[in-house]
C-alpha cells in the first residue's frame, strides 16, 4: 500500500516538474532560441504520432512529412483563401491529415516492413511534384504565404500576443502554444498506449496471426494507427506553417519524412518519453554540427554518421536507454516485498 | 490525325526510354543484389553511385580517358562498397530491418556529406563515351550515345549473372543468400559474402552513375538521387529479389515514362517523377511480388 502511495507520489512529482519546466524553459534561453524550441515542438507532436504507428504497431512510415504537407496546407489555405484565424485551423489540419492518413492506411493493409516503407516514401517524394502541379489551391511553387496574402489572420503580427490578460512575445507565444498542444498530444498518446487501443497496437507489432488468432480486426487496427497518427503530423504541419508564415514544397520533401523516422527512431520506438530526446535531436544536431565545420558537407556527414553510431550503440535508441536507467526505481517500486 | 502519326518518332522515343531504363537497370541490380543478401533495400545506393562518379571526374580531370577511369572507378567503388558493408552494415547484421535501412538512411547523409565536403559545389561534367552522331537503322535515326548506353549496362549486367551463374564464389553467395545456416555449416564464410555483395552492388551502381552523368549537360551531388527513385519503381515492378525482374522492370518503365512525357501532354516533363512512383504504388498494392518475383510463404 505505502509502496503504490510513494508510486503515485512520484508520477506526481514528474508532472509537476514536467509542467514546471515547460513554463520555465523560455526564461532561460534567448528570444531567438525560443523559436527554436517551438520548432522543436513541431517535430515533438510528429514524432509523437509516428511512434504510435511504427513503434506500437509495428508499420513503418517513411511518408509522415507528406501528412505533414496535408496539415501545413490545410491551414495556409484556410488562413489564404477562407481568411480564417490561423490558430483556429489547427483542429481542421489534424482531421484531413487525419482521412489522408486513413487513405494512406488501405493499402498498407496488404504491405509489411519493407514493402510499406517503400510505398510510403513514394507518396513523400510525390508530393512536392504533386502540390506544384495543382497550384490553384497551393500556389505552385510559390507556396502560399500567410503573412503576405492574409496579414490579419496571423496570430501575433504586432509582436505581442495577449492571452487571459497576459502579454507575451511571438516567439514565446508560439513556443507555449506548440509544446502546449505537445504536451495535449503527449497525454492523449501515453493513455492510448495505456488502454485497450494500445494493446490492441502492440499485439498487431508482436504478431499479426496472433493478433488476429486473439479476435483483433487487423484491417481496423492498423488503419486506425494511421488515421491517429496522421491527426499527429497533420497538426504538426499546422504549426509549422504558423511559425514559418509560409509554406511552399520546398517545406515538405522526402528529407522532412526520413529526419522524422530518425527522429521516432533514435528517441526510441515504443518510448514515449524518448521522442522528447529525439525531437531535441534532429531539432538541434544539423544546427551543433556545423560548429564542427562550416565546410559544405560537413554538417550532412557528422549528422549521418551520428544517426549510424545511435544505431549500433543504441539500437532501442535514446528510450531504450531511459529505460534501463529507470529500472532498478521502477522495479523496487512496484514489486511486493 | 491517325495518319499523321510518326512512327519515326515513336521508335526513338522507344530506344530514349530504354536508353534511360538501361541506366535505371544497372542501379535497379544493384539495389536487388543487396536486396537478396541482407534483406533490406539501400536508400544511399544512389548516393554511393554519385560517389563514384565523382571519383570518376576526378580521374578524367587529372588525364585519364574515359575509358580507363571507367574501369578504375569500378574497382574503386566495388573496395569502397565492401568497406561500407564491413564497417557500419556487419555490426548491425542481425538487427531487426528498421534498424538497418535506419542506417542506410545515415549513409545517405554521410556520403552526400563527404561528396559536398571533397568536392565544390560548381557544377561539372563528364566527356561523352559515345559519339552523340546519329546512326540510320532502318531509316529511323538513333543516336550512339542511347544504344551504346543501352549495351554497357545490359553488358554490366550480364557478366554479373556470368559471375553468379558460373564461378564457386558466385555460387557461395548465393547459397548465402538463400541459406545462411547451412552455407556457414559447409564453410561458405556467410559474413563476407555479404561483403562481396556490397562491392558488387557499388561496382554496378558506379555504372549506372558514369553512364548518368556524361548524358546531362553538367552535374551535382544530386545527380542520382532521382536515378534512385526510378532503380526503385523498376526493381518493385520487376519483383526485387529477381536481377532478371529489375532489368525487364526498369526497361519497361524507361519507356513507359518517356511515351507518357512525349505524348500526353498533362504529364510532361514535371509529372515523370510521379507516374514512377505511382507506378510504386500500384505495383506494392496489386502484385506485391512484381512481375518476376517469387511469392513468399512461411510457417506460423
Amino acid at each position: 500500500m505505502r509502496q503504490r502511495a510513494l508510486g503515485t507520489a512520484l508520477w506526481l512529482l514528474l508532472a509537476v516538474a514536467v509542467l514546471v519546466v515547460y513554463v520555465l524553459a523560455p526564461r532561460f534561453v534567448s528570444d531567438f532560441h525560443t523559436r527554436d524550441l517551438a520548432h522543436a515542438g513541431v517535430f515533438f507532436i510528429a514524432i509523437v504520432g509516428l511512434n504510435l504507428l511504427t513503434g506500437y504497431t509495428g508499420q513503418i512510415s517513411l511518408g509522415h512529412g507528406a501528412l505533414m504537407a496535408v496539415g501545413g496546407y490545410t491551414t495556409a489555405a484556410l488562413v489564404v483563401h477562407e481568411h480564417w484565424r490561423d490558430v483556429w485551423t489547427i483542429p481542421l489540419a489534424g482531421v484531413a491529415a487525419g482521412i489522408v492518413g486513413f487513405l494512406i492506411g488501405l493499402p498498407a493493409l496488404r504491405l509489411s516492413g519493407l514493402y510499406l516503407a517503400l510505398a510510403t516514401f513514394a507518396f513523400a517524394v510525390a508530393m512536392p511534384s504533386l502540390l506544384k502541379k495543382f497550384s490553384g489551391l497551393t500556389g505552385g511553387g510559390q507556396g502560399l504565404r500567410l503573412l503576405e496574402q492574409a496579414p490579419l489572420q496571423v496570430t501575433g503580427l504586432s509582436g505581442t500576443v495577449t492571452l487571459f490578460g497576459h502579454s507575451t512575445s511571438q516567439n514565446h507565444f508560439l513556443y507555449y502554444l506548440t509544446w502546449g498542444i505537445g504536451l495535449v498530444g503527449f497525454l492523449i498518446a501515453w493513455l492510448i498506449v495505456r488502454g485497450r487501443l494500445g494493446r490492441t497496437f502492440r499485439a498487431v507489432r508482436d504478431s499479426e496471426v496472433a493478433a488476429a488468432s486473439a479476435g483483433i480486426d487487423l484491417a481496423r487496427a492498423k488503419t486506425t494507427a494511421f488515421a491517429i497518427s496522421g491527426v499527429y503530423a497533420g497538426v504538426a504541419g499546422a504549426l509549422l506553417a504558423i511559425q514559418s508564415e509560409i509554406v511552399n514544397p520546398l517545406s515538405f520533401t522526402f528529407l522532412l519524412s526520413i529526419l522524422l523516422l530518425v527522429g521516432t527512431v533514435v528517441g526510441g520506438l515504443g518510448s514515449l518519453p524518448g521522442m522528447v530526446l529525439g525531437a531535441l535531436f534532429i531539432q538541434y544536431l544539423p544546427d551543433l554540427s556545423t560548429h564542427v565545420s562550416t565546410a559544405q558537407g560537413v554538417p550532412d556527414f557528422v549528422f549521418g554518421a551520428a544517426i549510424i553510431l545511435v544505431m549500433i550503440l543504441l539500437p532501442m535508441g535514446a528510450g531504450g536507454l531511459l529505460r534501463r536507467l529507470a529500472e532498478p526505481l521502477t522495479t523496487r517500486l512496484y514489486t511486493r516485498p | 490525325m491517325l495518319l499523321a502519326f510518326d512512327w519515326t518518332q515513336l521508335a526513338q522515343q522507344i530506344v530514349i526510354g530504354l536508353a534511360s531504363g538501361g541506366v535505371w537497370a544497372t542501379l535497379a541490380v544493384a539495389l536487388v543484389l543487396i536486396y537478396r543478401s541482407t534483406g533490406v533495400v539501400n536508400f544511399a545506393q544512389g548516393e554511393m553511385a554519385m560517389f563514384s562518379t565523382f571519383i570518376a571526374w576526378s580521374l578524367v580531370h587529372h588525364g585519364l580517358s574515359y575509358w580507363a577511369a571507367f574501369a578504375l572507378t569500378i574497382a574503386i567503388s566495388f573496395l569502397g562498397g565492401a568497406a561500407i558493408e564491413r564497417a557500419v552494415i556487419r555490426p548491425v547484421e542481425r538487427a531487426p530491418v528498421l534498424t538497418v535501412v535506419m542506417v542506410t538512411l545515415g549513409l545517405f547523409f554521410v556520403v552526400n556529406g563527404a561528396a559536398r565536403w571533397l568536392w565544390t559545389p560548381e557544377t561539372r561534367s563528364l566527356p561523352n563515351a559515345f559519339s552523340t552522331r546519329p546512326i540510320d537503322v532502318a531509316g529511323v535515326a538513333f543516336s550512339i550515345q542511347d544504344l551504346g548506353t543501352i549495351a554497357v549496362s545490359l553488358g554490366a549486367v550480364f557478366l554479373l549473372w556470368l559471375f553468379f551463374r558460373f564461378t564457386k564464389l558466385g555460387l557461395a553467395s548465393r547459397a548465402a543468400a538463400v541459406n545462411p545456416e547451412a552455407s556457414r555449416l559447409l564453410g561458405v564464410r556467410v559474413s563476407w559474402m555479404l561483403a562481396l555483395g556490397w562491392g558488387l552492388a557499388a561496382a554496378l551502381g558506379a555504372v549506372s552513375g558514369m553512364l548518368t552523368a556524361p548524358a546531362l549537360a553538367s552535374f551535382d551531388q544530386n545527380l542520382m538521387q532521382p536515378v534512385l527513385l526510378y532503380a526503385f519503381a523498376g526493381a518493385v515492378l520487376g519483383g526485387l529479389d529477381s536481377a532478371l525482374g529489375a532489368v525487364v522492370g526498369t526497361m519497361l518503365l524507361g519507356v513507359l515514362i518517356n511515351l507518357l512525357g512525349t505524348y500526353v501532354d498533362w504529364i510532361g516533363t514535371e509529372l515523370r517523377l510521379p507516374v514512377a512512383l505511382a507506378v510504386i504504388l500500384g505495383v506494392l498494392l496489386f502484385k506485391p511480388t512484381g512481375l518476376f518475383g517469387r511469392v513468399s510463404a512461411w510457417r506460423v
